[in-house]
């Protein structure tokens, strides 16, 4: 190395050390993914509104026999009391002395529904179900309670419409972040 | 006790025949240097490891054989073995780091397997520019340590039970856990998307066999969150999020989503299940608390607790224990022996981290009488760890999710320990 170009990349190595104290200093290196954004499965996600509910439809009926197939046996035959989370009845016991959340009692949107079953149900196969299915499911789990009608069928359009029992039970604590317990001495 | 080395010592020389008149200068020189050959009875007195070889090399260590009781303890659904929890053994560990193998799980359908080679990260929804990274990329990026717990937000839930349970200090409060994590700040990637005005949340998606999906404000990932590529030195652990998870220091466990896949920025939250069937908390009146990201201070001792006894007494015992806060530095832990009537602070071990362990200790002089152990945080913020029944006051007793009441170590005049309810 000569003499000139030892002085040079010293001058560079100090510019370099001397900008890193300001701002982080690297290259990006994030890819364009406009194109992967629009695939379905990076779009697995289903909004309040229904966004990303995929195209299909079910009613209860047929829901009740993929249940006791596929669900009844963590769930129990009446969707309660197994060994899995309870996912039918009690609504309106959320104030009573013995509460119980279950899908019906608890759960503030059937958009959730649509996107829990899909992304992990059966919990040994997930995204084995078929849009129709899961829309059949949600049918069959949301008329137990009257939720909705045995006739009713539930698709892209209809699900999002579906207002559930406790669809007002939820106090947002962020961005407050107020604890409701303060304790001092 | 001090005299059987010196009289061995003696005993040694005499039998090295080295005569009465070399003793004194041996007195001076203290080391049997002169000594030709090895006798049997030296050798017979060492312990077995200073008399051969150990053991060769390993290319990754193990803890002892002696300590294969140091474990998480795992608590999971009898049908599906994937769902559930591993609590970190507080109650056996010292200092504040936890090691990786001991940190506690949570997995809502077990451990994938991922290869980094095969993983990617979306960034994408309201940004100027949606983005993918590979894993080797995401390791060119300038990294941060940070050092602090995750705590999951159902951590220490037995405690709303009616009676309090009789498990080991960890085994009920070890869904927490303290490690050094090193990654990207995710503000450099987010930044490097576009972050348009409107974005206010961020959803997160993890590649496990839940896709476990949950919304996070997008202030928090803007302020201190970071994409973790390390833990404790070392490349996450499979169940620690390998390759690639989000820590979001001092906020609920579930936040920190493992194996992160997809964050996709929105204007609102998604009421994801993990927002609003999960980690919600129900309250008296049927209405629940939603969004209740940040860990309130909390403290254990985590020795003496249950599991272990005061072998004798009147004797001084060693306190000792764990405090955290998801608002900042502990700044205060109190100790309690006699159920919360009078209190004396514990000396705080530095240095005092935000948002990490800080471990306590308070020497006792155990009189052998009947006693109930208590420690209690306060945090810069001026929180203080409230009693079980202030907590149930104003929580009731269906919240599940965000227990942090000071916990009650009952010593018996026979020295053994019982988990109670404060007085």
């Amino acid at each position: 190395m000569s003499m000139v170009s030892k002085l040079l990349f010293l001058i560079i190595s100090l510019s370099v050390y001397s900008s890193s104290y300001a701002e982080p200093d690297y290259q990006p290196l994030g890819k364009p993914a406009a194109e992967l954004s629009e695939s379905p499965q990076w779009n697995l996600s289903i909004s309040t509104d229904g966004q990303g509910l995929p195209v299909g439809q079910g009613i209860a009926s047929q829901g009740a026999k993929i249940f006791a197939i596929q669900c009844a046996g963590c769930h129990g035959p009446a969707g309660i009391g197994a060994s899995a989370e309870p996912l039918m009845g009690e609504v309106g016991s959320l104030a009573s002395e013995y509460p119980e959340k279950t899908v019906n009692s608890y759960w503030p949107y059937a958009s959730t529904l649509f996107d829990y079953i899909r992304r992990a149900m059966p919990i040994d196969a997930p995204f084995s179900l078929t849009a129709d299915e899961v829309y059949a499911l949600c049918a069959y789990i949301l008329n137990s309670d009257g939720i909705i009608s045995a006739d009713f069928e539930l698709n892209e359009q209809t699900l999002p419409q579906v207002t559930m029992p406790n669809r007002d039970g939820f106090t947002a604590i962020y961005p407050d972040n107020h604890s409701l317990l303060r304790t001092h001495e | 006790m001090a005299s059987k080395p010196r009289n061995e010592r003696r005993q040694f020389l005499q039998q090295a025949g080295l005569g009465a008149a070399l003793t004194g200068i041996a007195s001076t020189f203290s080391t049997p240097i002169w000594a030709k050959t090895v006798p049997q009875e030296l050798a017979d007195a060492l312990p077995e490891s200073m008399r051969q070889s150990g053991a060769e090399f390993s290319n990754y260590g193990q803890p002892s054989v002696h300590e294969q009781q140091v474990i998480r303890w795992i608590s999971a659904n009898s049908a599906a073995s994937g769902n559930g929890v591993s609590w970190t053994p507080l109650h056996d560990l010292q200092g504040t780091i936890t090691p990786n193998g001991l940190h506690y799980e949570r997995h809502h359908n077990g451990v994938p397997a991922i290869d980094p080679a095969q993983h990617q990260l979306l960034i994408d929804g309201l940004v100027n520019q949606p983005l993918s990274f590979d894993i080797k990329s995401l390791l060119r990026y300038p990294m941060q340590s940070r050092t602090c717990f995750i705590e999951c937000g159902g951590n220490s839930n037995s405690g709303w039970r009616t009676n309090p349970i009789q498990t080991q200090a960890g085994y009920a409060h070890g869904l927490v856990s303290n490690a050094e994590w090193t990654g990207i700040p995710v503000k450099l990637l987010l930044q490097e998307a576009g972050i348009k005005p409107e974005a206010k949340w961020v959803l997160a998606e993890g590649a496990d066999g839940a896709s476990l999906n949950i919304s996070i404000p997008l202030e928090k990932l803007m302020d201190d969150a970071l994409l973790a590529l390390y833990q404790n030195g070392e490349r996450l652990r499979p169940e620690n999020g390998y390759p690639l998870r989000l820590v979001l220091p001092g906020w609920e466990g579930i936040l920190n989503v493992k194996w992160l896949r997809q964050l996709r920025l929105t204007d609102q939250p998604l009421m994801s299940r993990d927002e609003t069937a999960q980690y919600t908390e129900l309250q008296t009146d049927g209405k629940a608390r939603q969004f209740t990201f940040l860990m309130e201070a909390k403290s254990l001792i985590t020795s003496p607790s249950l599991g272990m006894m005061l072998p004798d007494n009147p004797a001084t015992y060693q306190i000792t224990g764990l405090a955290w806060s998801g608002r900042g530095k502990i700044t205060r832990v109190e100790i309690s022996a006699d159920g919360g009537e009078t209190w004396l602070d514990a000396e705080l071990q530095g240095p005092v981290l935000a948002k990490a362990f800080t471990r306590f200790n308070l020497p006792w002089h155990w009189q052998g009488k009947y006693a109930i152990l208590q420690s209690r945080a306060t945090d810069e913020t001026g929180y203080v760890q409230p009693t079980r029944e202030t907590l149930l006051d104003n929580r009731g007793k269906h919240g599940f999710f965000h227990y942090n009441a000071i916990v009650s170590w009952e010593i018996t005049e026979e020295g053994d320990i019982n988990h109670v309810y404060g007085f």
